[in-house]
Formats: structure tokens, C-alpha cells, sequence
């Protein structure tokens, strides 16, 4: 611990925190702090842009104009997500370049869940309810984040995420009022789901590193285990409404907790995902390295149009 | 000794109410360099405690969109009700949502 009777910016970090007031970026703050944020506000963003791949993926083969629309509209966002979050990164002092060549080095980590493959086009409305509803009861705490400009953009993509999860949920109800063969696709897309959705809150409580740093922060608000209970409670009587089950044996109502009781994910798996063994890791980063290069001449031919009128200008100026 | 007739630049001045609310225009002023500019904002629009941090940004500075392309300039999300959460309907036994 820093000695605050002698460190008065340290006191006055620590004092700013202490009221729950935000931190801003020209504000002092401890380097750990610094570090945590940009380990997290980075990771966040990666996620929002690889999360682009596995529903971009159906977006060619969506069943209908109003569908193809409606993911177009939703991949949309998820690119204006990571660009909220990369500029939140870039108050912390790091640059967009930087952040870019840490995702596609490997460097910096993206949510698990996105190394899962798309296998149907019920996975689009999967992805809408499950992963994005998990990703809103993550999200929603953080609007109150002890960051400035993190909160901030939480706020606007929360806004939005509502979308998200509505369209989700609306497609899948309108499969289960279709075929047998619709509906028996909707139960095996959540099935492949729902365990990746729960490990999105990261590993147990017990088992999380960096969680109570955090949390003394008021980085994160709540602990992972809190909000997958959280995301429990919420997501049954949904399935329950759609017709659809989880494949969770232990998945009960606690009246005497008055909460749902459930089993843990593989938690083996999770290690190997994050690690780079997932099924699509390789190719998810393949891809955006490539789109990154792919646009390397568009980024440098704006360049050289904007320092070729620059001179422009300044030849004008110099005449007159 | 020369008079100086050149004018102040214009600046637009910037305020955060308080810590975690973003800046906010509030109006402009002219001042002759970036610390009058910050001076003079502190003491015509934060008299009253309005803000904890103030930004100031020469008017020129400033690329803005034209009001008079209002209309064409938002036209690509008139027709795009998709995007919002109330085009899906969800009936009201789904909880949560």
C-alpha cells in the first residue's frame, strides 16, 4: 500500500474513488490502474471488432431482405463499438496502431465466446439473445465504471445493445413458429451456446486474479459469479417463453436462495480458448490481420490526398 | 508605435459539469491566445460553479457539418427503423428484455 499521508496524489486518487466520483483522463492515477484499464478497455474493443466475424458470416446468406438488413445494421454497430472503446483506450495514452498490432499479434486478448463457429443461421438469433444478453448484464454495471471516458462509451453501446438482443430473440421466436426442422435448429444452436455464454463473465470468483484489484478500483462493479447468477435468473424464463431448453441437468429453481441453481461450465475448455486453442481463434485473427492489410493502401492514399492539399493551401498562402 | 487592429480569435468553449459527464458546448468568446482563452472561459461561463474542467478550441479549428445538408447528410438512418429496439415486438410474458 502507498503511503497516502505522503503521497498527496495518491490521496487524492484514492479520495476520488472513495466518493465513487470518475476518474478522468488528465487526472493522476496510479500506473496499476492505468494498465488494468487498458488491459481491459483494449480487450473489450478487440472483442466488439473480431465480434464482427461470426454473424458477418451470414450475412451474405441471410433468409430475407428484412434479415439481411437487420444483421447488416447490427454488424454495423459492433464495429461503432470498438471504435467508442478504442477511443476510450487512446485517453489512457496508447495509440490506435499499437492496440490494432497487439490484437493481431496475439498480444492482447477478445472475449472467448467469438472463437465459436456460426454453424446455422440460428445462431444469429443465438448470439442476439444469449451472447448478447450476456454481454449487457457485463455491460450494464460498467456505465458506472470509475473511468471517464469508459463509462461514457458503455452508456451509448448499451443504448444500442438493446437492439441487439431484441432481434436476436424476435428471429428465434419466429423459427419455433415454423418447421419441426426450425425449431430442433433453434434447441441445438442454444445448446452449443449456452455454455461459451456462461463463461463470459470469466472463471469463479475464487479463481480470478485481477477481480478484487478491480473491484477496489471500481473498474468492475460486480464479481463474475454475481452476474452469471444474474444472467441465469434472467435467461430461464425467456427460454421458458421461446420453448426452449438449456443443457444444464442441474439447472433448478433455489427457492431458499431465490435463485436458479446451475453447473459449472468446462472451465478446461475456457483455459484452452483463451490460450488460442479454441475452434476458430486462428482463423478469426487471420481474417482481421488480412482486412488490416487489405486497407493499408486506403489508409496511406488518404494520407497522401491530405498532405497533398495541406501543401496546396500552404502554397496559396504563401503567394498571397 | 503601430496600432493593433488585428481581432482576437474566436474560441468555442467547452465545460464538464462534473467528473464523468462529457464536455459540454457552451458558448463561445474571443481571447487573444489559448491561456486568456481558458481565463476568460473559467470567468464568464463557470462563475458559478458550472463545471470542473473547461475546454477551449479555436472556432476555425472546428470542421462542422452545414445545417443547410442537414437533410441529405441524415438521410442514410431515416429509413432504417431496424435499428431501433422497439421495430421487434416481444410479448410481454419475456422477461428482462
Amino acid at each position: 500500500m502507498t503511503d497516502t499521508a505522503t503521497d498527496p496524489l495518491q490521496a487524492g486518487f484514492d479520495a476520488t474513488i472513495g466518493h465513487g466520483d470518475r476518474i478522468e483522463p488528465r487526472d493522476w492515477m496510479p500506473e496499476g490502474y492505468r494498465r488494468t484499464l487498458v488491459r481491459q478497455v483494449a480487450q473489450h474493443a478487440h472483442s466488439e471488432i473480431i465480434g464482427m466475424q461470426p454473424e458477418g458470416a451470414w450475412i451474405g446468406r441471410a433468409p430475407s431482405l428484412r434479415r439481411k438488413a437487420i444483421l447488416l445494421a447490427k454488424v454495423q454497430d459492433e464495429a461503432g463499438h470498438g471504435l467508442y472503446l478504442y477511443s476510450a483506450c487512446e485517453t489512457l495514452g496508447v495509440s490506435r496502431g499499437e492496440l490494432t498490432e497487439k490484437l493481431i499479434s496475439g498480444a492482447q486478448k477478445y472475449s472467448s465466446i467469438f472463437n465459436y463457429p456460426t454453424l446455422t443461421y440460428a445462431d444469429v438469433g443465438t448470439i442476439g439473445w444469449l451472447v448478447d444478453g450476456a454481454a449487457i448484464c457485463n455491460q450494464v454495471p460498467l456505465c458506472r465504471t470509475s473511468f471517464g471516458p469508459y463509462g461514457r462509451a458503455m452508456i451509448r453501446i448499451c443504448k444500442e445493445e438493446s437492439f441487439h438482443q431484441r432481434q436476436g430473440y424476435e428471429l428465434l421466436m419466429t423459427m419455433m413458429r415454423g418447421t419441426d426442422e426450425q425449431r430442433a435448429m433453434v434447441q441445438e444452436s442454444v445448446n452449443r451456446f449456452w455454455w461459451p455464454a456462461l463463461m463470459m463473465f470469466g472463471p469463479p470468483d475464487d479463481e480470478s486474479p485481477n477481480s478484487a484489484q478491480s473491484m477496489a478500483w471500481g473498474i468492475k462493479r460486480n464479481s463474475n459469479d454475481d452476474l452469471r447468477q444474474r444472467f441465469v435468473d434472467m435467461s430461464v424464463p425467456q427460454a421458458q417463453a421461446l420453448g426452449v431448453t438449456f443443457p444444464d441437468p442441474e439447472l433448478r429453481w433455489n427457492a431458499e436462495r431465490g435463485h436458479h441453481d446451475f453447473g459449472q461450465p468446462d472451465w478446461d475448455e475456457f483455459m484452452q480458448v483463451v490460450k488460442g486453442n479454441g475452434p476458430c481463434n486462428t482463423q478469426r485473427i487471420a481474417h482481421r490481420r488480412k482486412a488490416h492489410e487489405d486497407g493499408a493502401w486506403v489508409r496511406e492514399a488518404a494520407t497522401a490526398y491530405a498532405t497533398k492539399q495541406a501543401a496546396a493551401v500552404h502554397d496559396q498562402e504563401g503567394a498571397a | 508605435m503601430s496600432e493593433v487592429k488585428a481581432e482576437w480569435p474566436l474560441y468555442e468553449v467547452f465545460v464538464r459539469g462534473k467528473r464523468g459527464l462529457n464536455h459540454v458546448h457552451v458558448g463561445s468568446l474571443h481571447a487573444a491566445d489559448d491561456d486568456m482563452a481558458l481565463r476568460h472561459a473559467r470567468d464568464v461561463y463557470t462563475r458559478r460553479n458550472e463545471g470542473v474542467s473547461i475546454w477551449v478550441v479555436q472556432s476555425k479549428d472546428i470542421a462542422a457539418s452545414s445545417p443547410d445538408e442537414k437533410d441529405p447528410m441524415f438521410a442514410p438512418s431515416n429509413d432504417k427503423v431496424y435499428r431501433h429496439p422497439t421495430f421487434y415486438e416481444i410479448p410481454d410474458n419475456v422477461p428482462h428484455m
